[in-house]
């Protein structure tokens, strides 16, 4: 069982308050889900809850430990996936993600499979930055089924996907969560997803 | 445990260097512009200034490291500036390697791509320059140790500007002070070689400098991708 939990935290940028106060805690099998408008803050707070950003009041402890004391084997249990994906343009998928396994460790699952799964088989030798918008977020799902990591962070993960991406997101989400994984996930959207959800309002 | 987590370090840094190899290779105007430009440099300023073998000879050490300096200088501005466009800069940080073995991992790519080059083509100018053997050899030794020292350097300061977009100047200028040493003595020796003074001291003093770059700026690189990344 792995519970993460964040205590008085609070997120300035600029001249602006995101967020106040805010405490939360997700346990293993259970969605935490950030809402609110764009502009309100929610890429920061996955930012601060992540470790991109310094957190300007309160900490986040894992199993009760600080996370500040156990960096490195928080950061191995993260998968992070955003809008900025992370692959090379000049590269094919298949590069991307050969380099992708020295960052982190991964699971067993065959890379050829995960293609597969994400119907992405036929464009994984073609280069990263010729791809489409919507191709580029389904090229960034292979990062989750490639990753060993608990907790996963989505910023937004929803966008640009047409209506078979979309639900397989949220069927992977669900089975990450039914495999006792953590979901953090920030969306304007609602999120079809069976399980447990805390929610943080933002804005 | 130890052992495998000694493998994987080690791994991660040779996966950016095969990385970054790799990009340059599918990318080799990032190789080249630098390397024409310090040619351009190099081959025009004979031109402009005297002919003669012996202006030739005075000028050809400071002109070849001027060059060399700031064709570093720009290939440098784009190190890190993709990898935090795209996002790949969030997942190096987020993983769970050490942050300053990809600064190494950065710099040593760096280096094999535009250090290596110009050490590289720097001995046929320099028979353009008439210099004699012994200074040629003396010149690519001096290179090998600045270039090293530079890659290293100038990670930091192009860690330090990946926020401010078109910083080139900004760049320049925070590099130049810590790159000054290194054209000064390297330079100087090689303009001392060519007179059969010993140069010794020189190298040892660029070689000692490079060994601090290497010891002391992935450090600085990591800190200042953090801080500037967030």
């Amino acid at each position: 069982m792995t519970t993460l939990s964040g205590q008085s935290v609070s997120i300035i940028r600029g001249d602006r308050c995101l967020c106040r106060d805010l405490a939360f805690s997700v346990e293993s099998g259970e969605l935490l889900l950030i809402e609110g408008p764009n502009g309100s803050g929610k890429t920061s707070l996955l930012r601060g809850i992540s470790g991109l950003l310094t957190l300007d009041t309160g900490e986040l402890t894992l199993n009760g430990v600080p996370v500040s004391q156990i960096w490195q084997s928080f950061r191995g249990e993260l998968i992070w996936l955003s809008h900025r994906v992370g692959f090379k343009a000049d590269l094919n998928l298949s590069e991307n993600l050969a380099f992708e396994k020295n960052l982190r460790s991964t699971s067993n699952t065959k890379l050829t499979s995960i293609l597969k799964r994400l119907d992405l088989d036929q464009i994984a030798t073609l280069p990263f930055g010729l791809l489409s918008a919507g191709q580029r977020r389904r090229a960034g799902l292979a990062r989750l089924l490639m990753g060993a990591g608990r907790i996963w962070i989505l910023d937004e993960p929803l966008t640009n996907l047409d209506a078979s991406g979309q639900s397989l997101v949220q069927e992977l989400i669900t089975e990450h969560l039914a495999s006792k994984g953590i979901c953090i996930a920030a969306s304007h959207g609602p999120l079809k997803v069976d399980a447990t959800t805390h929610r943080i309002k933002l804005g | 445990m130890s052992d495998k987590g000694t493998a994987n370090v080690f791994s991660g840094f040779i996966a950016v260097v095969r990385r970054d190899l790799l990009l340059s290779w599918k990318r080799p105007g990032d190789i080249l512009n630098p390397l024409f430009f310090f040619l351009m440099v190099c081959t025009l300023f004979p031109l402009a200034g005297g002919p003669t073998a012996e202006q030739l000879q005075l000028s050809g050490p400071g002109v070849m490291w001027v060059g060399a300096l700031l064709a570093t200088l720009l290939s440098l501005n784009s190190l890190f500036v993709s990898d935090y466009e795209d996002g790949s800069l969030d997942q190096l940080i987020l993983s769970s390697q050490p942050l300053p073995l990809f600064a190494l991992g950065k710099s040593t790519a760096h280096w094999l791509t535009n250090g290596v080059p110009l050490v590289l083509i720097s001995p046929l100018i320099a028979i353009m320059f008439q210099m004699p053997v012994q200074t040629i050899v003396i010149m690519m030794v001096t290179l090998v140790f600045g270039t090293i020292s530079l890659s290293l350097l100038g990670a930091i300061g192009s860690a330090l500007t990946i926020g401010a977009h078109r910083a080139s100047s900004l760049l320049s200028l925070l590099i130049l002070p810590l790159a000054m040493p290194i054209l000064i003595f390297g330079a100087r020796t090689a303009s001392l070689s060519m007179t059969n003074d010993p140069t010794a001291a020189g190298i040892y003093f660029l070689g000692a400098y490079c060994m601090f770059a290497l010891s002391l700026a992935p450090f600085a690189t990591a800190a200042a991708l953090r801080i500037c990344n967030e």
